[in-house]
């Protein structure tokens, strides 16, 4: 601009101003469609950098940071269940030659299995290399005898309100066991103690908390989540519109 | 209401009352002069969303904080009214803009979005500075409604992403996650820094309900203001 601005002509211009409050809404709106679009990659290396000060935090206060690689506890009933682990049974059920009841020194008793595996929920939160034992539940059917024609299992959580499906074959995995110990302890209250159901190979929510039933039947009952939308087979980067590097 | 009340108000009859016409009302009594700051449509605007935003803040940090996942529970119930109370965010403001009323809407949002260089002063010295060019409102204010008109259409956005995941590209649904998060703890921060500064100031927050404010306080804290607002 060559002439200085009139004395009117600035007064104007102060008055109106800068629209500042376009450019903040702009740029929110354009960090928020960066952060869609990169915030996968943006997290997982965040994660991967902080992952020592979040570990080492004493405070524990960096772990809910959205980035922490931490776990998010759900439960769909209220008050979250307890059951002591003297209290606590497991049936096996259903088709079955033998009924089983094992309390938790009776699951203790049986041959443990050991795996090191990511526990990945399928809202997209991922921890990784957690420590499980438990006893496969491949075992657990051959002690009871699963009859002809069975296909499925149906599996309840002593919460009262979430179930979880399993075809025969998934459940003969030896990476699907009831748990006793994660991260290095016994499963606790929050994370579905004493004892429950992972499910390695599939998102979060085939692996049902509290478990107290598995039940052997002929057929499919979806469980809790399935039934409000879910994949009934939540392979991990294979189902619910994922396709993420399997773990 | 009673069968005899008409059910809107008709703008040729000055003695009904409505909608974003108060300027018009008789003075209150009490002989302390204070003038209209803030509409009904305004008010209702303000508190509508207030309502909605503490909801989503509310039942999203249930969802989020693991404990307290853990006290309450019933998370199928608190996804539902988080998302509902979500969906509902940018009806206030839409239907602040629907009526007769928006004229004052429409002026408020204007000069909330237009920075003077006063205004960056005033913020940087945290008030301190300018204190004398502050029009109706301070940078603080402008700073917080740009902030919730642009948290509005990202909450949205992200949300309707998290809940219907199904036509979008396969990681937008971990992306999605990741700015809503963020974005929640950003919001933490401002509607308490928010909360925090009307209840420090109660002539602000009073007209923020009774819609007016003394023009003693107009006159210190917003004079450019006081010096063109009419008494209410």
């Amino acid at each position: 601009m060559d002439q200085p601005p009139s004395e009117g002509e600035r007064r104007e211009r102060s008055e109106a101003g800068a629209p500042v409050g376009r450019r903040i809404v702009l740029s929110m709106l354009g960090l928020g469609a960066v952060g869609v679009v990169a915030g996968d990659q943006i997290q997982a290396t965040l994660e991967e950098v902080l992952r020592p000060v979040t570990e080492n935090d004493p405070t524990g206060l960096t772990s809910l940071a959205p980035t922490a690689g931490r776990f998010r506890i759900y439960t769909v009933v209220n008050p979250m269940p307890e059951r002591s682990e003297t209290d606590y049974r497991l049936t096996v059920d259903g088709m079955v030659d033998t009924p089983l009841t094992l309390s938790l020194a009776d699951l203790r008793d049986r041959p443990p299995t050991e795996l090191v595996r990511d526990f990945q929920c399928v809202t997209g939160w991922r921890v990784p290399e957690v420590h499980w034992t438990g006893v496969l539940l491949r075992d657990l059917l051959d002690e009871a005898g699963v009859a002809s024609g069975a296909t499925h299992l149906r599996l309840w959580s002593f919460d009262g309100a979430y179930t979880e499906s399993l075809t025969l074959e998934q459940a003969r995995r030896d990476d699907v066991m009831a748990a006793y110990e994660m991260l290095d302890g016994p499963v606790s209250r929050e994370h579905g103690g004493p004892v429950r159901l992972y499910v390695a190979p599939m998102y979060g929510y085939k692996s049902l908390k509290w478990l107290e039933r598995i039940e052997v039947v002929d057929d499919l009952t979806p469980g809790y989540w399935e039934m409000r939308g879910y994949d009934i087979d939540a392979w991990v980067g294979d189902s619910n519109g994922r396709d993420d590097d399997p773990i | 209401m009673t069968p005899s009340e008409p059910l809107t108000a008709d703008p040729a009859d000055p003695t009904l009352p409505t909608l974003g016409a108060e300027s018009g009302d008789p003075a209150p009594a009490s002989g302390v002069a204070r003038i209209l700051r803030f509409t009904r449509a305004e008010r209702a605007l303000h508190w509508a969303t207030a309502v909605l935003v503490l909801t989503c803040a509310a039942t999203g940090m249930i969802l989020y904080v693991g404990e307290l996942s853990a006290l309450v529970g019933r998370r199928e119930v608190l996804k539902t009214i988080h998302v509902y109370a979500g969906l509902a965010l940018p009806v206030p403001l839409l239907l602040a803009y629907a009526g007769r009323w928006r004229a004052a809407v429409r002026r408020d949002v204007r000069s909330l979005a237009r920075w003077s260089p006063a205004d960056t002063t005033w913020l940087r010295s945290f008030g301190r500075r300018a204190a004398d060019q502050v029009g109706k409102f301070n940078a603080g204010q402008k700073a917080n409604a740009a902030f919730v008109a642009g948290l509005i259409p990202v909450m949205l956005a992200t949300g309707s992403i998290m809940r219907w995941f199904e036509p979008f590209p396969l990681p937008w649904r971990t992306g999605a996650t990741f700015v809503h998060d963020w974005t929640a703890i950003a919001t933490w921060v401002v509607v308490t820094g928010h909360i925090l500064v009307a209840l420090s100031k109660p002539a602000s927050l009073r007209a923020m309900v009774t819609g007016r404010m003394s023009r003693r306080w107009a006159q210190r804290h917003h004079p450019r203001w006081a010096e063109e607002a009419s008494p209410g």
